[in-house]
Order: structure tokens, then C-alpha cells, then sequence
């Protein structure tokens, strides 16, 4: 199955104000199963505002965001026999794990009920299974004794943590980062970013939107470049660090290298 | 005559059992007031944030996206949340007497309530009108702290939940409501306190609250120092210790968030 194209982006425009403000201008790209798409740009760049588009968060002006086969833009869709049927985008999104920069727990709930509520709600498994394979994960990155903490207790490393295995509970085909490590302080970067290092390594599709630029270079297999609401330049690692094409990429590297 | 006598209190207080008949009343309206109140709001909250879109199918292109024209628009209307608001609206910018006397002279102007008494005392065909409408009232104002209850809680939960896979009734029922209802109770709480002290408009249409206990004694004795003075006393009694027994909550609710 490798290869694959998962998810398609055609065309995808945000406007504000009538179309004065061009936040996503005419964006374009295949995600292949198994890519780890590193999005970086300047602050302005339209970075976040394209991959909350992806899970519809945010709802684009026009464009066609193609997941496993179906324009998720869409409010009715052709089902197998050519039929329009409404679209269920609930069903979409259980796909779709979206960690966020101020990590979003449920502060009312615990890590374990944090992460048991989605699956159990959407009878994608029983109560005890879903806290069988919460407290794996806990284990897995490294909190199995804070299943019965409230969020408020942990540190913003160790809240990111639990985001990123709360979205996994999901088992989502498809994860999207947006500036995970962002509202971290420095010392607690490294931990988060090793839990999506791990995640990465296991095969795992995944579009980061980033300032790690280590991170980029060193994880993933693509890196997009955004500048204004377009895809100024993507490419390998090497491409894009080591030899930028456009101006705009190489005078935004010499900022933040 | 001296304005304040203590003579005046004796023939004030051999009326003492209006006034304990008038805070019976009072309680009992400002607690019903408040429990229909709140159903109303909570329902009214609800309706507003429903999506009750009857016209959503005309939005919809052919080719299954959404139109974005006026017709698009036209089909996002929600004609439930559009009355609910405007119920809201002019709740919030006429009088209170003048809702209470629409209800009473108009509204139920064939008042369909039986004559029975209340507690042997209160009479139900006035007792009624009254809290259908401090009901209505109050609920107004109640649907805008719950509103506003919801809207404290940060957007970043309700995307969280969302983008889990969760339905918007989903993540609104387990992450939002939850918190944003422990936010508001002590507005609810404080809301109960206005209500006692509100509810003293409907001696107006003949409930015998407190203040038509000092109209009563007024025509019987007539001094009118004294039996305001008493029926100030009450109303501070009744609402001084509800409000720091609200405050004292406040505190130790609030003191949970630090966990």
C-alpha cells in the first residue's frame, strides 16, 4: 500500500473580507501513506490556517480536499452506486488525529478518561479495551503513572504527550501537528518531539506544522515551503535546506538557521 | 404623631402572621420562579445553538458543495434560534410591571387557573400569573448567563473534541456544558436572589407576598414606617446570607480549578 496517495488538496483557497485577504491562495499537494509532511513558512504564511483546513476546522472558500477517495468540502457525496448522500464528516475526522499548540485536554476530565472518552462515545471500543490500550500508551510514552492525574497537574511536555496519545486512542490513519512544541518551554521540546520521532519511524502519515527545523530536516521526507497563502517550494530535506531555489526561502532560512 | 414609634411596632406586629404568610409566598415564588426559569433557558440556550436548518437542502449545488450565494445563505437560516432570540430581545428591553400586567390582563385575561388556595392562604389564580411571568422574565436573563457559561469555555476544547470525530450535540453535552455549567452556577444562584427581591412587583396583581402584607397592615393600622421598615428587614435577612452562602461555593469551586 505504500505510496498511496491518502490525502489530496486541490485548489484550496481561503479568502477573508470578500477576497482581500488571501489566506490560502490556490494550494495544491498529494500526501502519500506513510509521508511525513513538515510544513514551514513564516508567521502570516497561512501554515496553520492549511492544515486546520485539512480536518475542516477551518472551512475553505473553495477547493477540493480529497481524503481516501472522498471531497470531504463537500456537503452531499456520490455513494457507491452514484447516489448523493450526505456527507458524514464526524466519520472523516475519527481518521484524522489533530494535535494543537495549547494541547486542548479536557481540564474537567482525567488523562485516562481524556483519552477513553472519544473511542468509547463512538463505540470504536468497549470501556475496558479503551483503557487497556490508554494505559499501553501511557507506558509507551512514558506517563503510565499519571492515568488518574488531572491535566492541570502535568507539565505542558507531558500534556502535549497525552494530546498525541489521546489523538492515537483514534487509531487515525492520518496525524496532523499544529506548532506542537510552540507553547512548550525549551527543556521540554525534546521529550514531544521524540514521541512524533517514534511515531514517524512506525510509519505514520503525518503533516507537521513546525518552527523545529532540526526536526524537518532530520524527520521528515518532505518539507513545503508556505509564503502568502501559497506553496512556495517543496522538496526533499536536503532540497530545501541545502538548496533553496526561490528568494523568499533563502532569506527566510538565513532568520531562523 | 412621631414618625417611628415603638407603638407603632405593636400595632404592626399584631399583624405579624401577614408578614410570615408574605415570605412563605415569597420563597415559594422566587423558588418556582427560578426552577421554570431555568427550564426555559436551558431550552431557549439549547435552541439557540441548535442547527435546526430547515432550508439547508436549497444550499446545497449540484454537485454536492455548498452555494455561496444568497441562497446559501438563505439556507443556514434557522428559524428556531431566530425566534428564541427575538423572545431573548424583548424580554431583556421592556419593563418587567409591563410583562407582568400583559400576562395578568391579557394573556390570561380568562384566567384559566382554579380558584384553590395555597397553604390555606395564597391565592392560586393571582399566584399563578405571577410566576408564568417572572418565569418568562428571568429565563431571558438566565439563557444569556448560560449562553455566555458556553461561551467562556475556549474554542480550543470544542475543535479538541471535534477533531476526534466527536458530533457537535457530542462534544457540546461531555466537554462544554460540564464546565461552562459549573461556571455559571453562582450567576444562577445570584440570578435566585434577584428574583426574591424582584418578585415584590406582583403585590401589584394581588399576591400576597411581603409588600401586600405592608399594604394590608398600612390600611389597617395606618402607618406605613413601620411595616416598610419590617418588610426591609426580611428581604435583607432572606438575601444577605443567600448571597455569601453563593459566595462561599464560589470560593470552594473555584479553589477545585487549582487541583
Amino acid at each position: 500500500m505504500a505510496n498511496d496517495v491518502m490525502l489530496s488538496v486541490r485548489h484550496l483557497k481561503k479568502y477573508y473580507k470578500g477576497g482581500l485577504i488571501k489566506a490560502l491562495d490556490d494550494v495544491n499537494i498529494d500526501i502519500n501513506e506513510g509521508d511525513v509532511v513538515v510544513v514551514i513558512g513564516p508567521s502570516g504564511s497561512g501554515k496553520s490556517t492549511f492544515l486546520r483546513s485539512l480536518n475542516l476546522l477551518e472551512l475553505p472558500t473553495s477547493g477540493e480536499i480529497i481524503f481516501e477517495g472522498v471531497d470531504i468540502t463537500k456537503k452531499k457525496v456520490p455513494d457507491k452506486n452514484g447516489k448523493m448522500v450526505k456527507l458524514d464528516l464526524d466519520e472523516h475526522r475519527q481518521k484524522m488525529g489533530m494535535v494543537f499548540q495549547h494541547f486542548n485536554l479536557f481540564p474537567h476530565k482525567t488523562i485516562l478518561q481524556n483519552m477513553t472518552l472519544a473511542p468509547v462515545t463512538l463505540k470504536k471500543m468497549g470501556q475496558e479495551d479503551a483503557e487497556a490500550k490508554a494505559r499501553h500508551l501511557l507506558e509507551r510514552v512514558g506517563l503510565p503513572d499519571r492515568a488518574d492525574a488531572y491535566p492541570i497537574q502535568l507539565s505542558g511536555g507531558q500534556k502535549q504527550r497525552i494530546a498525541i496519545v489521546r489523538a492515537l486512542m483514534m487509531e487515525p490513519e492520518i496525524m496532523l501537528f499544529d506548532e506542537p512544541t510552540s507553547a512548550l518551554d525549551p527543556e521540554m521540546i525534546g521529550e514531544v518531539l521524540a514521541v512524533m520521532k517514534e511515531l514517524a519511524i512506525k510509519g505514520m502519515t503525518m503533516v507537521v506544522v513546525t518552527h523545529e527545523m532540526g526536526f524537518a530536516r532530520e524527520v521528515g521526507n518532505r518539507v513545503v515551503f508556505m509564503a502568502d497563502g501559497q506553496i512556495v517550494e517543496q522538496g526533499s530535506p536536503s532540497d530545501i535546506f541545502d538548496h533553496p531555489q526561490s528568494e523568499r526561502l533563502k532569506d527566510f532560512l538565513s532568520k531562523v538557521l | 404623631m412621631n414618625l417611628i414609634s415603638a407603638a407603632g411596632f405593636a400595632r404592626t406586629l399584631k399583624y405579624w402572621t401577614m408578614f410570615r404568610d408574605g415570605l412563605i409566598c415569597t420563597v415559594s415564588l422566587s423558588f418556582l420562579t427560578v426552577l421554570f426559569g431555568f427550564i426555559i433557558a436551558l431550552i431557549v440556550a439549547i435552541i439557540r445553538l441548535s442547527d435546526f436548518k430547515p432550508f439547508r437542502n436549497i444550499g446545497v449545488a449540484e454537485d454536492g458543495s455548498q452555494r455561496t450565494d444568497f441562497i446559501g445563505k438563505l439556507s443556514q437560516f434557522n428559524p428556531l434560534a431566530f425566534l428564541a432570540t427575538c423572545y431573548v430581545e424583548i424580554i431583556r428591553a421592556t419593563p418587567m410591571l409591563v410583562q407582568l400586567f400583559i400576562f395578568y390582563y391579557i394573556v390570561f385575561a380568562n384566567n384559566p387557573f382554579p380558584r384553590i388556595m395555597l397553604f390555606g392562604f395564597i391565592r392560586f389564580e393571582r399566584f399563578m400569573p405571577g410566576v408564568v411571568a417572572l418565569s418568562v422574565n428571568s429565563g431571558a436573563y438566565l439563557s444569556e448567563i448560560i449562553r455566555s457559561g458556553i461561551q467562556s469555555i475556549d474554542g480550543g476544547q470544542t475543535e479538541a473534541a471535534r477533531s476526534l470525530g466527536l458530533s457537535s450535540w457530542q462534544s457540546m453535552k461531555l466537554i462544554v456544558l460540564p464546565q461552562a455549567i459549573k461556571n455559571i452556577l453562582p450567576a444562577i444562584a445570584n440570578e435566585f436572589v434577584t428574583i426574591i427581591k424582584e418578585s415584590s412587583i406582583t403585590y401589584t396583581i394581588g399576591v400576597q407576598e411581603i409588600m401586600y402584607a405592608v399594604a394590608s397592615i398600612k390600611g389597617a393600622t395606618f402607618s406605613i414606617v413601620e411595616p416598610l421598615l419590617i418588610a426591609t428587614a426580611i428581604y435583607f435577612c432572606l438575601t444577605f446570607p443567600t448571597s455569601k452562602i453563593i459566595a462561599h461555593f464560589e470560593r470552594k469551586m473555584s479553589r477545585g480549578d487549582k487541583r
